[in-house]
C-alpha cells in the first residue's frame, strides 16, 4: 500500500520532469492526460485497498529519516479525513487535464502545451504531497510547492490583469505560510519533534499554553489566507477572475481546501489550547465571512453591475469556505465532519461551476453577466440546453439543495456551532450560526438570480455571439464524474461520513 | 614567543628562547597539504607564464584547475582521519590545526575557488586578462584562504588574511578599464585602513593576554590583571573590525557594490564566497576561541551587527532598479551582504551560548551559500556574454536559454530559501534555530522579517526569468554556453539540486563537534 501512495507523488513528478525534455508540443497534453490518468487510478487503488474499518488509522505509512540533524522524517500516510482528499485532487486534476486536451488556453505570447502540461502536473504533486504528508516541514514544503505552478499558470495563461493577480495571489500566500512556518518552527522546536502523528496524539501535552497560543496564531493566520478566511480574502476575486479556466478549477478545488485541511490536520489537534482560544474569532469572521461573499455575490447579479461571472463564484468560495471554517470553529465533531464534507462538496460542485463558466465565457468571449443576459437573459435553456440545465443543476447544488452534495456539509457546519465545544461561548455561536443560516437565504437569492439571468430568457433576442454550440463531448467528458458524484454524496453521505468521522473522533482526542 | 613580557621592565635575555632544541619542529606535511599545494601550483602557474608562448597560455588555466582540485583532494585523508596539528610550541599550542572546523572552511575556499577557475577560463580569453597574473592571484589568494581557518594564532591569521586580500586587490583591478581601477582603489583604501585597526587591536591584545596563540590569549585575558582589561577589550573589538571588514558587515559594507561592479564577474563571486568565509573563519575563531572569557560583550555586538548587515543588505537590494546598468550584479552584492547579516547570527548565538556549539549553523549555511551564490554569479557571466548586466536582460531568459534559467531560478530560490530550494530553507532553519535555542528572539524575529523582505526581490527576479521577453528590444546574440561555463553551471546546479533531495550531507555539520 505504502508503494501505491509514494508511486502517487512520484508519477506526476517523472511527468513534469519529463516535459523538461523536447517533446513537441502536440503530445504534451497527452502526456498530461496518460499521467494524471495513472495517478487517479492510483488514488482509486489507494481508496479500494483503505481498511474502512479502521478509518482513523494511518494507513499506507512510509516513515523514514530524512535530515536527522533537523529530526524531519519522510513521513507519508493517509487517514479517513486525507483519502477523499487525495481522490478529489487526482480526480479533478485527471478532468482539468482530459479538458485541457482539446481546449488549451492560447494567444499571443502564450507559452507553449508543453510548459502548461509541466505546471499542471507539478501542481499535481504539490497538491497530493499536502494531503499525504505528516510532518510539518515537509506540510510546509508541499504547501509551497504549489504556488510555483500556480503562479505561472494565472500571469501567463490568464486573462485581464492577469500578472497583477498573480503577484497579489503569490505575495499573500507567500505573506501568510512564512507565518505559518514560524509558527511549526517554534512547535519543532519546543516540542522536539515535527511529526504530525506523534504531536496530536500528544494533545498539545509537552507544549506550554503560551507556545500554543503563539503558534496556534501564527499557524491559523498562514492558513486562513490559503482557506481563505475574510478578511484575508481579497487575493481570491482577483486570481480566479484572471486564471484559466483549469487554473480557477484547481484553485477553488483543491488549493483552498489545503488551508481548511491544514486547520483540521494540523492547528486542532496539535495546538489545542491556541484553538481553543482563538476558535471564537474564527468562528465570527466565519460568519461574517458567510453573509459577505454572499452580498458581494448578491451585488455582483444586480443587473446593470457589470458583474464578472467568474468573480462572482469567487466570492461565492468565500462565502461557502465560510461554512467550513465555522465548523472547523465550533471545535465539535459534527462540526469538523460538516467542515471536511463542505470541503469535498466545494470541490465538486465550484470545479463544476467554473468549468461551466470557464466553457461560457470561451462560448461569448466575456463573463460579464450583463453583456451575456442582454435584457431578458442568455436563455441558455433555449441556446445551449445541457450546458443550461448543467449550469442550473450546478448552482441549486451550491445553493444547498438537500439531496445533493452541497447540503450535508453546511448543515452539520451549523449543526456543531448550535452546540459548539466545551468552554466555548454559546451564545456567540448561536449568533454566527443564525448568520450562517440567513447567509444560506442569500445564496439562494444571488445563485437563482444568476440562473435567471444566464439560463432562461427569450433566445431570439439579439446575442453577443450568434453560433453557441452545445456541449461537446470533451466537456461531457470532463463535467459528468463531478455531476454524478454531487449526486451520490448528495444521496449517500455516510460515503464519505464513515470515513471521517472516526478520524475527526480522533483528532479531537475521543478515542 | 614563549617568553612571558613582564610589563614596565624590558626584559633582557641571552637567547630568544629558553630550550632552542624545542623549537626544531617536524612539520605534518598532509596537514599543511590543502593551502600549501595551492600556494605551490601558484607559483609554478607564474613561473610557466614566462616560457609558455602566447598561443598556449590557455594550458595556465587548466593547470590552475588540477592544482585546486589536487588540493581539495588533499583534504580527503584529513577528513577521515582525526585533528592533525603542527607548529607547535611546547606550552602554547599549535599554530596550525587541521580538525573539522578548518576542514570545512577549507573545502568552502578552495572548492569555491575550484568553481572561480571553471568560471574564469572563459572570462580570462574573453576579457583577455593577462593569464599568469590572473591564476598566480587567485591561486594565492585561495592558498591564504585556506591556511586561514587552520591558522591558531593572531599572527598566522592576520597573514593568512592578508595572503587572501592583497592579490584579491589586483585581482579586482586587472580589467583595465576606469572602473576596474575605482573598484580596486576602493576596495584597496578601505581593506587596509581595516587591517591597520585589527594590527591594533592584535597588538593591545598581546600586550594584556602575553600571547598570540588563541587559546592562550583566552587564558590570559581571564586572568588579566583589572588594569589591562580596558586595553583587552578595546584590542578585542579592533581586531573583530577587521575580520568585519571581509565579511562586509555594516558598516563596512559600502565597498561591496562598487567593487562587485567594476571586478570581473568570477572574481567577484570569488570575494563574495571566498572573500566572506575568510573573513567569517576568521571572526568565528578569534571570537570562540580567543574571547571566549567576553562572551557575552562580543555576542550582543555580534547580534546588533547580524540585524543591520541583513536589514542594510535586503533593503540595499530592494532598492536596486531594475533599468539601471549593472543592476544585476549589484543587485547579487547587496544581497551577498543580507546573506552575511545570516552569517552572523549563529556567531551571536555562540557568544550567549558560551560554547562552539552554534557555529556549525554557520559553517552549514557558509557552504551552502557558497555553492548557490557562485551558481548564481555564473549565471550573470554567462548572459554577461553579450554585455547584458541589468535585470531587465534577464526578461524572458527561459525562452532563449531554458537551461541556464533554470538554473538561475534554482539558485535564486535557494538563496530566497523557498522550495524547490530546499537547502536554502533548511540552511536558514539551522541558523533561526540557533538564534532561539541561544534566547535570541529578537534577533530571530528581526530574520523572518529580512527573509521576507528578501523574498520579494529574489521573486520579481525569477519571475522576470519567465516572462515574455521585451517587444521592442532586439534579441541578444546569443551563442552557445562556453564548454566550462556550462560545466560550472552543472556542477553548481547538481550540487544545489543533490543538497536539496538529500539535506543532512551538509547539516551534518550543525549537530557534530566542530574544534
Amino acid at each position: 500500500m505504502n508503494a501505491v501512495l509514494i508511486a502517487l507523488l512520484v508519477l506526476p513528478l517523472l511527468g513534469a520532469a519529463l516535459t523538461l525534455a523536447p517533446i513537441p508540443d502536440r503530445l504534451a497534453p497527452r502526456l498530461g492526460t496518460a499521467v494524471t490518468g495513472a495517478a487517479l487510478a492510483l488514488s482509486i487503488a489507494l481508496a479500494a485497498g483503505f481498511d474502512q474499518d479502521h478509518p482513523s488509522r494511518m494507513q499506507a505509512v512510509t516513515d523514514v529519516s530524512w535530515i536527522p540533524s533537523l529530526d524531519i522524517r519522510f513521513h507519508l500516510g493517509v487517514d479517513g479525513i486525507s483519502l477523499p482528499l487525495l481522490v478529489l485532487t487526482a480526480l479533478l486534476t485527471f478532468l482539468c487535464a482530459v479538458y485541457s486536451t482539446r481546449r488549451m488556453p492560447s494567444g499571443d505570447g502564450v507559452p507553449g502545451a508543453r510548459s502548461f502540461t509541466g505546471l499542471l502536473l507539478l501542481l499535481e504533486v504539490g497538491m497530493l504531497a499536502t494531503f499525504a504528508v505528516l510532518d510539518l516541514v515537509l506540510f510546509f514544503l508541499a504547501f509551497e510547492i504549489v504556488l510555483i505552478p500556480m503562479y505561472f499558470l494565472i500571469a501567463r495563461w490568464g486573462s485581464g490583469a492577469k500578472v497583477f493577480a498573480a503577484n497579489r495571489f503569490i505575495l499573500y500566500t507567500l505573506l501568510g505560510s512564512a507565518v505559518m512556518l514560524l509558527g511549526f518552527l517554534l512547535i519543532g522546536v519546543k516540542a522536539g519533534t515535527f511529526d504530525m502523528t506523534r504531536l496530536a496524539d500528544a494533545h498539545g501535552a509537552g507544549l506550554s499554553h503560551t507556545t500554543q497560543v503563539v503558534a496556534g496564531l501564527a499557524i491559523l493566520l498562514g492558513l486562513a489566507v490559503k482557506a481563505p478566511a475574510w478578511p484575508l480574502h481579497s487575493w481570491l476575486p482577483d486570481a480566479h477572475t484572471a486564471a484559466p479556466t483549469v487554473g480557477s478549477v484547481l484553485l477553488a478545488g483543491v488549493l483552498l481546501k489545503m488551508g481548511t485541511y491544514g486547520l483540521v490536520r494540523v492547528w486542532l489537534p496539535i495546538v489545542p489550547d491556541g484553538a481553543a482560544t482563538f476558535a471564537p474569532y474564527l468562528g465570527a469572521f466565519a460568519a461574517v465571512g458567510i453573509l459577505y461573499g454572499s452580498l458581494a455575490c448578491l451585488a455582483l447579479a444586480r443587473p446593470g453591475a457589470k458583474g464578472d461571472l467568474k468573480r462572482l463564484i469567487a466570492y461565492s468560495s468565500v462565502g461557502h469556505m465560510g461554512f467550513v471554517l465555522l465548523g472547523i470553529a465550533s471545535l465539535t465533531q459534527s462540526g469538523v465532519n460538516g467542515a471536511l464534507f463542505a470541503n469535498i462538496a466545494h470541490g465538486l460542485i465550484t470545479g463544476l461551476l467554473f468549468f461551466l463558466v470557464g466553457a461560457v465565457k470561451d462560448r461569448y468571449g466575456t463573463a460579464d453577466l450583463d453583456t451575456l443576459s442582454g435584457t431578458t437573459g442568455a436563455a441558455l435553456y433555449g441556446r445551449a440546453p445541457r450546458i443550461g440545465g448543467l449550469l442550473a443543476f450546478a448552482a441549486v447544488a451550491s445553493l444547498g439543495l438537500p439531496g445533493l452534495a452541497g447540503f450535508w456539509g453546511e448543515l452539520l457546519s451549523m449543526f456543531g456551532a448550535f452546540d459548539p465545544a466545551a468552554g466555548l461561548s454559546r451564545p456567540a455561536f448561536v449568533t454566527y450560526m443564525v448568520a450562517a443560516g440567513i447567509g444560506t437565504l442569500l445564496t439562494a437569492a444571488y445563485l437563482l438570480i444568476v440562473v435567471k439571468r444566464v439560463c432562461m430568457g427569450d433566445p431570439k433576442q439579439p446575442a453577443p455571439v450568434t453560433d453557441l454550440p452545445d456541449l461537446k463531448a470533451y466537456e461531457a467528458v470532463s463535467w459528468t464524474p463531478l455531476a454524478a458524484l454531487t449526486v451520490v454524496a448528495g444521496l449517500w453521505p455516510a460515503l464519505l461520513l464513515s470515513l471521517s468521522d472516526p478520524a475527526v473522533k480522533h483528532l479531537l482526542g475521543g478515542g | 614567543m614563549s617568553s612571558t613580557p613582564d610589563l614596565g621592565q624590558p626584559v633582557m635575555t641571552t637567547l630568544a628562547v629558553a630550550d632552542p632544541g624545542g623549537l626544531i619542529q617536524s612539520v605534518d606535511w598532509v596537514a599543511v597539504a590543502p593551502p600549501l599545494i595551492a600556494a605551490l601550483v601558484g607559483l609554478v602557474v607564474l613561473l610557466a607564464d614566462l616560457f609558455l608562448p602566447d598561443a598556449r597560455k590557455k594550458t595556465l588555466g587548466w593547470i590552475s584547475t588540477a592544482g585546486l582540485a589536487l588540493s581539495l583532494v588533499a583534504l580527503l585523508p584529513l577528513a577521515t582521519g582525526g585533528t592533525r596539528s603542527t607548529f607547535c610550541l611546547p606550552d602554547a599550542g599549535c599554530s596550525y590545526v587541521a580538525d573539522r572546523f578548518a576542514l570545512v572552511f577549507q573545502l568552502l575556499a578552495l572548492g569555491g575557488a575550484l568553481l572561480t577557475a571553471l568560471l574564469s577560463l572563459h572570462t580570462v580569453a574573453e576579457e583577455k586578462l593577462p593569464g599568469g597574473e590572473y591564476w598566480f592571484l587567485l591561486l594565492s589568494s585561495a592558498g591564504g584562504a585556506a591556511l586561514l581557518p587552520a591558522a591558531r594564532d593572531l599572527a598566522t591569521l592576520v597573514i593568512a588574511l592578508e595572503v587572501a586580500s592583497l592579490p584579491a586587490f589586483a585581482l579586482v583591478a586587472l580589467r583595465r578599464d576606469g572602473r576596474g581601477a575605482e573598484s580596486a582603489l576602493k576596495f584597496f583604501l578601505s581593506s587596509v585602513t581595516a587591517t591597520a585597526v585589527m594590527l591594533l587591536g592584535v597588538s593591545f591584545v598581546y600586550a594584556a593576554s602575553g600571547s598570540i596563540h588563541l587559546t592562550a590569549v583566552a587564558d590570559g585575558l581571564a586572568h588579566a590583571p583589572a588594569q589591562l582589561k580596558p586595553l583587552a577589550e578595546a584590542g578585542a573589538v579592533l581586531t573583530l573590525v577587521g575580520f568585519a571588514f571581509k565579511v562586509a558587515a555594516v558598516p563596512f559594507h559600502f565597498w561591496v557594490p562598487d567593487t562587485y561592479t567594476g571586478a570581473p564577474l568570477p572574481v567577484a563571486g570569488y570575494l563574495s564566497v571566498v572573500g566572506k568565509a575568510s573573513g567569517l573563519a576568521g571572526l568565528a575563531l578569534v571570537t570562540t576561541l580567543a574571547f571566549r572569557p567576553y562572551g557575552h560583550t562580543w555576542g550582543l555586538v555580534l547580534a546588533v551587527l547580524a540585524a543591520l548587515t541583513m536589514t542594510a543588505g535586503n533593503v540595499g537590494a530592494l532598492r536596486q532598479r531594475a533599468a539601471t546598468r549593472y543592476s544585476a550584479v549589484r543587485l547579487l552584492a547587496w544581497s551577498s551582504v543580507g546573506q552575511a547579516g545570516y552569517l552572523l547570527v549563529p556567531l551571536a548565538a555562540a557568544g550567549y551560548a558560551g560554547s562552539a556549539q552554534p557555529l556549525g549553523a554557520t559553517v552549514a549555511y557558509a557552504l551552502i551559500y557558497g555553492l548557490v551564490n557562485l551558481g548564481a554569479f555564473g549565471v550573470v557571466a554567462v548572459v554577461a556574454r553579450s554585455g547584458a548586466t541589468r535585470l531587465d536582460d534577464f526578461r524572458g531568459l527561459f525562452a532563449r536559454d531554458r537551461w541556464s534559467a533554470l538554473a538561475l531560478a534554482f539558485f535564486l530560490l535557494c538563496l530566497a530559501g523557498l522550495p524547490p530550494g530546499v537547502v536554502g530553507l533548511f540552511g536558514k532553519v539551522v541558523v533561526f534555530r540557533a538564534a532561539v535555542d541561544a534566547g535570541l528572539g529578537w534577533l530571530a524575529v528581526v530574520m523572518a522579517v529580512n527573509v521576507v523582505i528578501a523574498l520579494y526581490y529574489y521573486l520579481v527576479w525569477t519571475a522576470k526569468l519567465f516572462a515574455p521577453a521585451e517587444q521592442d528590444r532586439p534579441e541578444p546574440v546569443a551563442g552557445r554556453v562556453p564548454g566550462p561555463l556550462a560545466a560550472t553551471l552543472g556542477l553548481a546546479a547538481s550540487g544545489a539540486v543533490v543538497l536539496s533531495v538529500a539535506p543532512e550531507l551538509v547539516l551534518q555539520v550543525v549537530n557534530g563537534a566542530l574544534f
